[in-house]
């Protein structure tokens, strides 16, 4: 065992919230290890966010530094936002995962790493010449290194596992040794590993031997010194039922709620990838919701047959992410043109083109807002957080019914794979929103263009008798619906699209952190939230006169917020893309909007932001932000523009 | 589909008040006027009646019948069909697309709707050429044909909408052209069919492939160059003086003399609708050494997708309350102050 002089934090000083983040190859299991950590975290009363990183290749080869897969947890006894910035632990259980997150680390932190990991052929394929765990690199950190490889392989001897079965048990090991850390139960994961391994009692068995091995692990290491056990308070929660849920668990459950409340039954038609791929497989299993899956040949039949699901009177639901979308475009017109619901999920992630499949972006608001040929107005929603996602999709299923319209719904990667404990709501607080068909002729003739006063035309389903009637893609002539190319016919019709996607009933905007006017307003939309959120309040807390607003309608804007923004001295939004929101909103409100901006492919860091803020600040004491780096090349200048 | 009660009309109640915007003399009005002829002897309800459409010449065909209608994007008309079937199975869906519609940029939908075999009839308007978009070859244009965009003529190969549709399963292939009086006992077959069913109606283009089948189309000499297969029929044509047997050797079709009307000796094939093998060969037969292959190619139906879909639903659904509340509250919770735990 290497060691060197640890200090960790003790029990007169217990942090408010901890970071750690489990290493390893894309092989190792971290996010199973990650995610059970996250529920036992949950069972604790901790708040928490969790950021899952993993390559894009299934099983990349073994040691390399692209093969890292990775997962994050923040949780603590307060109100967690984030997944964390820099990690006070990292757990890395080959050189390749040492070196990869190695920077993230936050001075002082812990090292954990399982020596027996560390060979040459490994350190080789991370490009080590020397073992770091011997050399002084690691000076800065405290380090608990130790074989356990070979711990593992003797905590499961007495199952009779080869070698290389019972090294499959080294994340159960690791994370015994992680449970010990944090002072959790180990019950809940041996149910979950006898439910598993159901129909395999040895591999429970030896899987159970080897999470036992490493809780023992933690006392004896506290016994000689370097580790301290520490118990977290749990954080004063609402009382009432709660569960840890990703964004994709939320979108899946959002939209069976939405097309509950809608009375309709759901037809989604998807087509694999990723990230979004998780809304299909969850909403397959739903069917007695009245749910019916499509895996479609593509994405446009996915889409497609959504449309004609909604034309017979189902809510169409389509999901995918950027490339996707890209190739949906032309049928979102075909729906804006014949002005059925439906509702199209886009799980975003780095692009253009391919990109960075499981990393996550916010490029793809101007494909939301204005993607399509020709004045093709829809509604966009964009949820901020796992959670929030099922209140999105709900509101997306309404807008969408209500106003006869497709609806895009925005969340991305870091949403659909990150989870946090919800409160889990009660489907009757919500008001339903039953849809209406049209059952008889609306006029002297059937007029299946004819506006109600919110302007949407009436849902007619195939097979009402006496309602024959035509629609496509081709311009309508209004009220008839019949074919028309008519100049004024045109305007007229364009016009009433506009509108009515205007005219959506869309809550004012409020103000999550802050009051609603003064120096400096950060504006975010979609999974920034957390970040912002925690900036802005430790920049309050420095005294700092900064509001946090983060707009979940993306189009058509809440009524007042232009309004509000022009309350503010100085307006910035930060987002992962290059300024797309941002010239939204100069465009919408002319006001002097600055982008902070972030395409790295992760989530923003909350000292990326308060050093962002602080800008605004010079001459404020205590302004000097984060600690952590940031590229100049994206932070605006207080004068305006970016540097 | 279940069997709807029938419902009695006329040619005239499936006439809609929308001028028809097709060239005279166009192809279209003739298979118009057919399936408009061939609904009220299916007793169709046209409350109960949906024609989905693409994009081209072929496409505008919802506007013209007083059923339901949706005119949709080009290619996608199978995609869009499947969900409506599968949101009410009830419906009777007639697909209408053409070959640049349904082989070129919807190909890939055609070859799943057919593959899933979505209860529905599928009718393609070959035309051999693109008619809305002036007159470019299409993927059905013969080798060498002239176009705008081929001006010394094209070079691909073409397809061969039958032999595609049988290749990506189709359990129901039939053929027929656009002024053939035979072409509603086609439609008829069609519907009966329950599952995906193909119909090739070749459609003469008079503008820009004029008169490209008269070779087998045109009235005089037409019972030497077609043959017209009926099940448990022999294959004859040319007064019943020919028919088509199969070289045992080359494993290939063959045509035969037939004397005195003796088939049998001349080893003339009855028609089996079920024979996939057969099937195959009719829909590659080369027209030329041998007749046009018409009528009914093959009919042999299989358990329909939104059957399966609607069983694995119900399956699914078997002993299973929707409680959404239940629902949101599943997997590993806790509860906060000490409020008691849902029972999940």
């Amino acid at each position: 065992m290497a060691t060197t002089a640890a200090v960790r934090p003790q029990e007169a000083d217990i942090p408010e919230a901890v970071v750690v983040r489990f290493a390893g190859d894309s092989g190792d299991g971290m996010q199973l290890t990650g995610g059970q950590f996250t529920l036992s975290t949950a069972l604790a009363g901790n708040d928490l966010a969790t950021f899952p990183d993993f390559p894009a290749e299934i099983r990349a080869p073994q040691g390399t530094l692209f093969g890292v897969s990775a997962f994050q947890i923040n949780f603590g006894s307060r109100r967690i936002n984030t997944a964390g910035d820099a990690p006070d632990v990292l757990v890395a259980m080959n050189p390749a995962a040492l070196k990869v997150n190695l920077a993230a680390l936050k001075p002082g932190g812990l090292i954990i790493a399982d020596t027996g990991a560390f060979t040459k052929r490994n350190l080789d394929k991370a490009g080590y010449d020397t073992n770091p765990l011997e050399d002084d690199s690691l000076a800065q950190w405290d380090v608990l290194a130790f074989d356990i490889s070979e711990r593992t392989i003797e905590a499961v001897k007495p199952f009779g596992l080869g070698n290389k079965d019972a090294l499959r048990s080294k994340n159960m090991w690791t994370l015994g040794l992680a449970l010990w850390m944090f002072d959790r139960p180990r019950e809940p994961i041996h149910d979950w590993l006898k439910q598993k391994f159901a129909k395999k009692p040895d591999i429970a068995d030896a899987n159970i031997a080897a999470l036992d091995a490493g809780h023992a692990y933690g006392e004896t290491a506290e016994l000689s010194g370097p580790v301290k056990q520490l118990t977290m308070p749990p954080v004063e929660s609402e009382p009432g039922l709660y569960r840890t849920i990703t964004g994709a668990e939320a979108v899946s459950l959002g939209l069976v709620a939405g097309a509950q409340l809608a009375e309709l039954p759901m037809f989604f038609g998807g087509y694999p990838i990723t990230p979004a791929s998780a809304i299909l497989h969850h909403l397959a299993r739903l069917k007695e919701y009245g749910v019916t899956t499509f895996q479609a040949e593509d994405e446009i039949a996915a889409i497609c047959a959504a449309i004609g699901a909604s034309y017979a009177g189902s809510l169409g639901v389509t999901s995918s992410s950027g490339p996707g979308i890209a190739l949906k475009g032309e049928a979102m017109g075909l729906a804006i043109m014949t002005e059925l619901p439906l509702v199209i999920v886009n799980s975003q992630r780095g692009g253009p083109s391919t990109g960075l499949p499981t990393k996550t972006e916010q490029s793809d608001l101007y494909q939301a807002v204005y993607g399509r040929n020709g004045d093709a107005p829809l509604p966009v929603v964009a949820a901020r957080s796992p959670s929030d996602a099922f209140e999105c999709a709900i509101e997306a299923c309404r807008i969408a019914t209500q106003y006869m319209t497709p609806v895009m719904l925005l969340t991305d990667g870091y949403i659909a794979n990150a989870a946090e404990p919800w409160k889990v709501p009660d489907p009757a607080s919500y008001e339903p929103f039953p849809a209406q068909f049209l059952q008889e002729k609306n006029g002297e003739e059937l007029l299946p263009y004819k506006r109600d006063a919110k302007g949407a035309r009436p849902w007619i389903k195939p097979g009402t008798p006496g309602l024959m009637h035509r629609i496509g893609g081709i311009e309508k002539a209004a009220d008839t619906g019949h074919i028309d190319y008519s100049p004024d016919n045109h305007q007229a019709m364009t016009d009433a699209r506009k509108d009515k996607v205007l005219g959506v009933d869309v809550p004012d905007q409020e103000v999550a952190l802050g009051d609603s006017s003064g120096k400096l307003a950060v504006v975010g939309w979609g999974s920034t939230f957390g970040p912002i959120h925690q900036a802005v309040g430790r920049a309050r807390r420095k005294g700092l006169d900064v509001s946090h607003i983060h707009v979940r309608h993306i189009w058509p804007l809440p009524g007042n917020l232009g309004e509000l923004l022009r309350g503010f001295d100085h307006v910035l939004v930060p987002e992962m893309n290059t300024g797309q929101f941002k010239t939204v909103l100069r465009d919408q409100y002319l006001v002097d909007a600055q982008p902070l901006t972030k395409t790295s492919g992760q989530p923003f860091q909350i000292a990326e932001l308060e050093e962002a803020i602080g800008k605004y600040f010079d001459g404020v004491p205590g302004n000097e932000g984060g600690e952590v780096a940031v590229n100049e090349q994206q932070l605006p200048s207080p004068e305006g523009g970016a540097k | 589909m279940n069997a709807p009660a029938k419902i009695e009309t006329t040619l005239k109640d499936w006439v809609t008040d929308q001028e028809v915007r097709w060239c005279p003399g166009c192809g279209d009005y003739a298979i118009l006027k057919a399936v408009q002829r061939t609904l009220p002897q299916l007793g169709a309800d046209p409350a109960n009646t949906v024609f989905i459409s693409g994009i081209g010449c072929s496409s505008r065909f919802p506007y013209y019948m007083e059923s339901y209608g949706f005119h949709t994007i080009h290619g996608r008309a199978p995609a869009i069909a499947t969900g409506t079937k599968l949101a009410n199975p009830d419906l009777d869906i007639w697909l209408v697309t053409g070959d640049g519609d349904g082989l070129s940029i919807g190909g890939n939908h055609l070859m799943h709707v057919l593959r899933r075999n979505v209860n529905m009839q599928i009718m393609l308007f070959n035309n051999e050429i693109y008619g809305l978009t002036k007159g470019q070859a299409s993927p059905t244009s013969r080798e060498g044909t002239r176009s705008p965009s081929t001006p010394i003529g094209s070079y691909d190969h073409p397809a061969r909408p039958a032999a595609f549709a049988l290749g990506s399963g189709a359990r129901f292939v039939g053929r027929g052209f656009d002024v053939s009086k035979h072409l509603p006992d086609v439609l008829m077959a069609a519907h009966a069919h329950q599952g995906a069913a193909f119909i090739e109606i070749f459609q003469n283009c008079i503008v820009y492939n004029k008169d490209v089948f008269d070779d087998f189309a045109a009235p005089k000499g037409a019972e030497d160059r077609q043959l017209w297969l009926e099940d448990g029929k022999p294959m004859l044509f040319a007064g019943d003086t020919k028919g088509i047997a199969l070289d045992r050797d080359a494993l290939e079709l063959k045509v035969v003399d037939v004397t005195d009307g003796d088939w049998k000796s001349a080893g003339v094939i009855a028609h089996d609708v079920t024979n996939r093998s057969i099937a195959h060969m009719l829909v590659e037969m080369p027209f030329g050494p041998f007749p046009m292959a018409l009528g009914v190619l093959y009919d042999d139906p299989r358990p329909t997708f939104e059957a399966a879909v609607a069983a694995e639903r119900e399956k699914a659904r078997a002993g299973k309350e929707a409680n959404l509340a239940r629902l949101l509250g599943t997997g590993q919770t806790w509860t906060v102050n000490g409020t008691a735990a849902d029972p999940v």
